[in-house]
């Protein structure tokens, strides 16, 4: 059943915001699931209620009915709907998990890359792996504020927090995850549009919340082997692992 | 009516438990009458809802209009930006819809429609406010002393809200700590007054469900509080040690955990919305049961609404923790029950529903804000559904849909509930009746204003804005001309609900000032304490007359009756 | 006359008592919610046993016995009051405020030991909590026994004599959050 709902996955939003990632149509179609559903309940709701009210307004010598709601026949009006609620519910809760276990539960084995997401006030740190594809290599890559990916690759990352908590939030990804001190905590994108995007921080994290924005940059193949050959740090060949950050 | 008229004010109602002490206005500062307490509680609230207004406002221009100095505030520092969402968010709830929609009805309301001359614990009710009072002057101090307010957002995450280092305020965010444990304290002490004067003191013949629904309510959301603040409770001493004396409960680099935090923090914070949205519930429903002329819809069902949905709410905290870090398979089990538990939610707004159906709908201003209450309280409950599964809650957690969704839950239930509540029974509070026409234009420019507000809001959160940021010039995404427009929308839209609340103290002034008093039964309605005077004496009633109860309270238009009501004490 | 909510019993059971039960019931999940995040960290730290096996289990069970003494004169001041004997009730409570007091002498003796050896707490995350949750616990028998002692002071002049049972109740809760500590913080090493 849960097929049906693929017809629904398309970014119905985008004049707000574009798409940019393999998963964000997903998470896009199961909002449109849930907004045509309740949108449904919603509305017809409204339309009972602000019904009742102009029809039942008092008009001299009409008296208001007694109706207590105890008997079947009239609780029927009641017991129906909400027993549909729940159907509907269960609807929902199943289109939304299998969008759940596409991108939190489930990660990708074999990524094509691993970058390493580091939140501290008021900051981004990005430590990519550079030309040899590992981390924590001399070869490594960190920037500040500027996350370098190449278009249509499956990337892990693993979020970090130095100091309070943050929140790496990459709208235009639809991707978002508390980073938290002491833990590493490990998901996947994979971006789908080149351009440069906002990243966010999605958690108060003191006087400089506002302020702690960075950029994505999506590139194609070439662009991004032509940055990070541009890139590398010129020690990385001689020194030993776990070298100091360069600054580029 | 059946209680003749007496003058209570020389009967010896009054000498017999009145309070001895101070005389002159101290009397009311020291009284134990419950309507004075609801008064000192309903009038602390509502000093502290411009308060929270005036904030929104500052922060509001500062977003519509980055950078420039806020008329009555100054240039808004990120730093200031921070403290004042904080507080807006922390006064709102614990100290404007809290107070008076709990505490100030609840007190006023409880004694009244049980048929009671006062609460069962008058000593520790007046205890509770004193309580209350004294943390209302914790965290307006909080808000002034040295390195500003507490600026951690309302939540107060630690690591951020425990180590100064990181949040720069090491007065304001220990005295926000305290402040809100006092707060919860007293309505705590409270809470135990409510429950036991509905169990123990009831007029002679009213059985359970002869009980108005907004006492029921009231009472389920003392009880909630009460069994899901202790954590927090606990938490708080956990937090206040951290930020003092350097202990390392959420502290990760000492074997603690920030994590720890945020379930007590939401085990708490999830079943308080219901905490507060359950009296505004129970106001709705005897407004719009006395407005339409028609007996309560089902009952009972509404008593197992409300109790599932107390149940529920202690199972569905996580929900605000989907991407915060906990295990994702926890995160399906949260999904299930919060979708569950718009089940009984819903059934309730059914119930509304079909009360009105064959009424006799009379749209006064008490009714126009019920009906409002339902009506904009649906936006705000089926957008809770979007957030509810979780897929949808990794895109928007922490953007503006998240806080549109909770002002389409909050602002009926502490501003439209309250005004309803307010205008329903200013009679019977204050023995004046409000001019119709002032309340008919205060509530239409309060409530198209309101959605002016927040419609834009969800918009902008549908484009990934996201919440407590000062200034989204930062992030070019954010900073196109289309969204900064929406932002002024809703910021002008704000200032002129502000401007109506005008028309309100105006009619509040007038109708205090009037000659005119109000009768006893003004609308004709069915329970308890419309057969006393307006404003009920010491005592509420006549010791020798107390009501006895023969029927529930949502009798209306019982065929074979002239009246088309029939109050609960009157004899067959 | 007495104000008429005071004196009304729709349940059956004296106001003051249901009170009692519902406080009770707002402590439980204070406790509850303390010693939960406990064991959570506890299982999750177990070289914590190493700063629990400092505590000197011998002085903990002699506070447990000395508090469950405290709750039995507690119920004798009780039955006391039953009788209308309320000389005999203060007598039993006055014996319970001793109790009181032995337990918190007894407490700031290995506190004070605990301290001068270096365990402070903010040493670790065991004695963080060891001394956050034994404190909230000795707080509440430091208001007990306040109250208990007005509560004799009345009684002893055959005023107000049902309070007697009603801080009896709190005292064994009192009583029974130690059950749960003294096991979490002194036996589990
Ligand atoms: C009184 C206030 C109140 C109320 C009543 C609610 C009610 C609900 N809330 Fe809300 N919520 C808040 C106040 C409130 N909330 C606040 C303050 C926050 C943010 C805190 C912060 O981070 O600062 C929040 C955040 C919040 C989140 C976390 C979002 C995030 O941070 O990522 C979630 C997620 O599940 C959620 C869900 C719900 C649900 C499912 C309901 C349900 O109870 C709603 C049930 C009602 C209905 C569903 C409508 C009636 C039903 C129908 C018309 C039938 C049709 C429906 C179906 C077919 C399903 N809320
Ligand atoms: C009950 C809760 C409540 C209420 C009523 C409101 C009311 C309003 N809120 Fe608030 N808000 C919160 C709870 C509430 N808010 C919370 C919890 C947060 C999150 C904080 C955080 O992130 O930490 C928040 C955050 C928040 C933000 C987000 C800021 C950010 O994240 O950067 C914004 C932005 O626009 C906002 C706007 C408003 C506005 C314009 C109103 C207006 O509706 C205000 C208008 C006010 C009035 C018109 C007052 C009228 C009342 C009276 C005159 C008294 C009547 C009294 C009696 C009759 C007794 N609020
Ligand atoms: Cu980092 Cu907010
Ligand atoms: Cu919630």
């Amino acid at each position: 059943m849960n097929r049906f709902f693929d017809f629904f996955e398309f970014s119905w939003f985008e004049p707000l915001i574009e798409v940019g990632s393999s998963y964000a149509e997903q998470i896009d179609g199961l909002i449109l699931t849930v907004l045509i559903i309740v949108g449904v309940w919603f509305l017809a709701a409204e339309y009972v209620f602000l019904h009742f009210i102009l029809k039942f307004r008092a008009k001299p010598g009409r008296r208001g009915e007694y109706i207590d709601g105890k008997n079947k026949r009239h609780k029927r009006w009641i017991t129906i709907p909400h027993l549909c609620v729940l159907v509907f519910d269960i609807l929902i809760i199943l289109v939304s998990f299998r969008v759940w276990h596409d991108i939190k539960m489930d990660l990708p084995e074999d990524p094509d890359a691993v970058v390493r997401v580091i939140g501290q006030q008021w900051a981004w740190t990005f430590q990519h792996p550079g030309a040899d594809g590992e981390l924590d290599s001399p070869d490594d890559i960190f920037t500040v504020d500027e996350l370098h990916v190449e278009n249509n690759k499956t990337y892990h990352f693993e979020l970090q927090a130095t100091d309070v908590l943050h929140s790496f939030s990459v709208p235009v990804w639809r991707i978002k995850q508390d980073a938290i001190p002491g833990r590493t905590i490990t998901g996947w994108f994979e971006p789908t549009r080149t351009g440069e995007f906002d990243v966010q921080c999605a958690e108060i994290c003191g006087f400089g919340h506002g302020v702690m924005a960075a950029r994505v940059m999506v590139e194609d193949a070439e662009t991004h082997a032509a940055w990070v050959a541009a890139n590398t740090p010129v020690a990385a060949a001689s020194a030993p692992a776990g070298a100091t950050p360069a600054s580029q | 009516m059946v209680e003749p008229a007496v003058d209570l004010t020389h009967g010896h109602a009054h000498d017999d438990h009145a309070d001895h002490g101070p005389q002159g206005w101290l009397k009311y500062l020291w009284s134990t009458d419950h309507k004075v307490i609801a008064m000192q509680y309903m009038f602390t609230g509502m000093f502290m809802a411009l308060i929270g207004g005036f904030m929104a406002y500052v922060f509001r221009m500062q977003l519509a209009f980055p950078g420039m100095p806020v008329p009555g505030f100054g240039i808004v520092s990120p730093g200031e930006y921070n403290a004042l969402v904080t507080n807006h968010g922390t006064i709102m709830i614990f100290w404007v819809a809290m107070p008076v929609l709990l505490a100030a009805f609840g007190n006023f309301l409880i004694p009244l429609m049980i048929g009671a001359d006062d609460m069962v614990f008058p000593k520790i009710n007046r205890l509770s406010f004193q309580v209350f009072f004294v943390s209302t002057i914790v965290i307006l101090a909080s808000l002034v002393v040295e390195g500003g307010g507490f600026a951690g957002a309302w939540t107060a995450y630690p690591p951020l809200s425990a180590d100064s280092t990181y949040n720069l305020t090491p007065l304001g965010s220990t005295l926000w700590v305290i402040g809100v444990g006092l707060e919860f304290v007293a309505f705590l002490l409270g809470g135990i007054n409510f429950i036991t004067t509905l169990m123990n003191s009831r007029a002679p013949g009213m059985r359970a469900f002869d009980i108005p629904i907004v006492v029921w309510m009231i009472v389920v959301a003392s009880i909630l509080f009460m069994m899901s603040v202790g954590p927090l409770l606990a938490g708080a001493i956990m937090l206040i040690f951290d930020q003092t004396i350097g202990t390392g409960f959420y502290n990760p680099a000492t074997g603690g955990d920030p994590i720890l935090w945020q379930h007590l923090f939401w085990f708490f914070g999830h079943p308080e919305v219901y905490v507060v949205l359950l009296p505004a519930m129970g106001v709705v429903i005897e407004i719009i049961t006395t407005f339409a002329r028609k007996k309560l819809f089902a009952y009972r069902t509404v008593i197992f609404t409300i109790v599932a949905t107390g149940v529920l709410s202690f199972f569905v905290w996580a929900h605000h923790q989907f991407i915060a870090g906990i295990d994702p398979r926890m995160a399906n089990i949260f999904t299930i029950t919060t979708l569950l538990i718009s089940v009984p939610i819903a059934e309730l707004c059914f119930i509304y529903i079909a009360t009105l159906y064959g009424g006799s709908i009379t749209l006064s201003t008490p009714m126009l804000w019920g009906l409002a209450f339902v009506a904009e309280f649906l936006i705000g409950g089926v957008t809770g559904i979007f957030l509810g599964a979780a897929g949808a809650d990794i895109y928007f957690h922490d953007t503006y849909f998240v806080l549109a969704h909770f002002h389409y839950t909050f602002f009926p239930i502490a501003i439209i509930g309250t005004f309803a509540a307010f205008t329903y029974w200013f009679p019977k509070m204050f023995g004046k009746m409000m001019d119709e026409r002032l309340g008919k234009w205060h509530f239409w420019l309060t409530i198209i204003p309101f959605n002016m507000i927040f419609i834009p809001l969800f918009v902008l959160g549908m484009g990934g804005q996201h919440r407590r940021i000062y200034n989204y010039t930062h992030f070019p995404e954010l900073a196109i001309d289309i969204f900064q427009d929406m932002r002024i929308v809703a910021t002008v839209s704000l200032l002129i609900m502000l401007a109506a609340q005008f028309i309100f103290f105006y009619n509040c002034w007038k109708s205090w000032r009037s000659k005119e008093k109000a009768p006893r039964n003004p609308w004709k309605a069915n329970s308890l304490e419309w057969t006393t005077e307006s404003p009920p004496p010491h005592g509420n009633w006549h010791p020798d007359r107390m009501p006895v109860v023969y029927r529930g309270p949502y009798e209306y238009n019982v065929p074979g009756r002239e009246d088309d009501y029939w109050p609960q004490n009157e004899p067959k | 006359m007495r104000p008429i909510a005071t004196t009304r019993a729709a349940t059956g059971t004296a106001t003051g008592k249901l009170a009692v039960w519902w406080v009770l019931a707002s402590e439980v999940v204070i406790f509850g919610g303390l010693l939960a995040s406990y064991v959570m960290f506890r299982l999750g730290h177990p070289e914590w046993a190493d700063a629990a096996a400092v505590t000197n289990t011998w002085i903990g069970a002699f506070n447990t016995w000395v508090l469950l003494t405290s709750s039995l004169t507690a119920v004798l001041a009780h039955q006391a009051a039953e009788r209308g004997d309320g000389k005999q009730a203060a007598k039993y409570l006055y014996c319970t405020i001793f109790g009181a007091l032995v337990f918190l002498g007894v407490k700031t003796y290995e506190w004070w030991y605990e301290i001068s050896h270096g365990y402070t707490i903010t040493s670790n995350g065991f004695w963080a909590f060891y001394y956050t949750a034994a404190g909230l616990h000795a707080f509440h028998v430091i208001a007990g026994a306040v109250i208990m002692a007005f509560v004799a002071r009345d009684a002893a002049k055959g005023r107000e004599l049902h309070r007697v049972e009603l801080i009896g109740i709190y005292w064994h809760f009192v009583d029974i959050v130690w059950i749960f500590l003294f096991p979490l913080l002194y036996i589990a090493k």
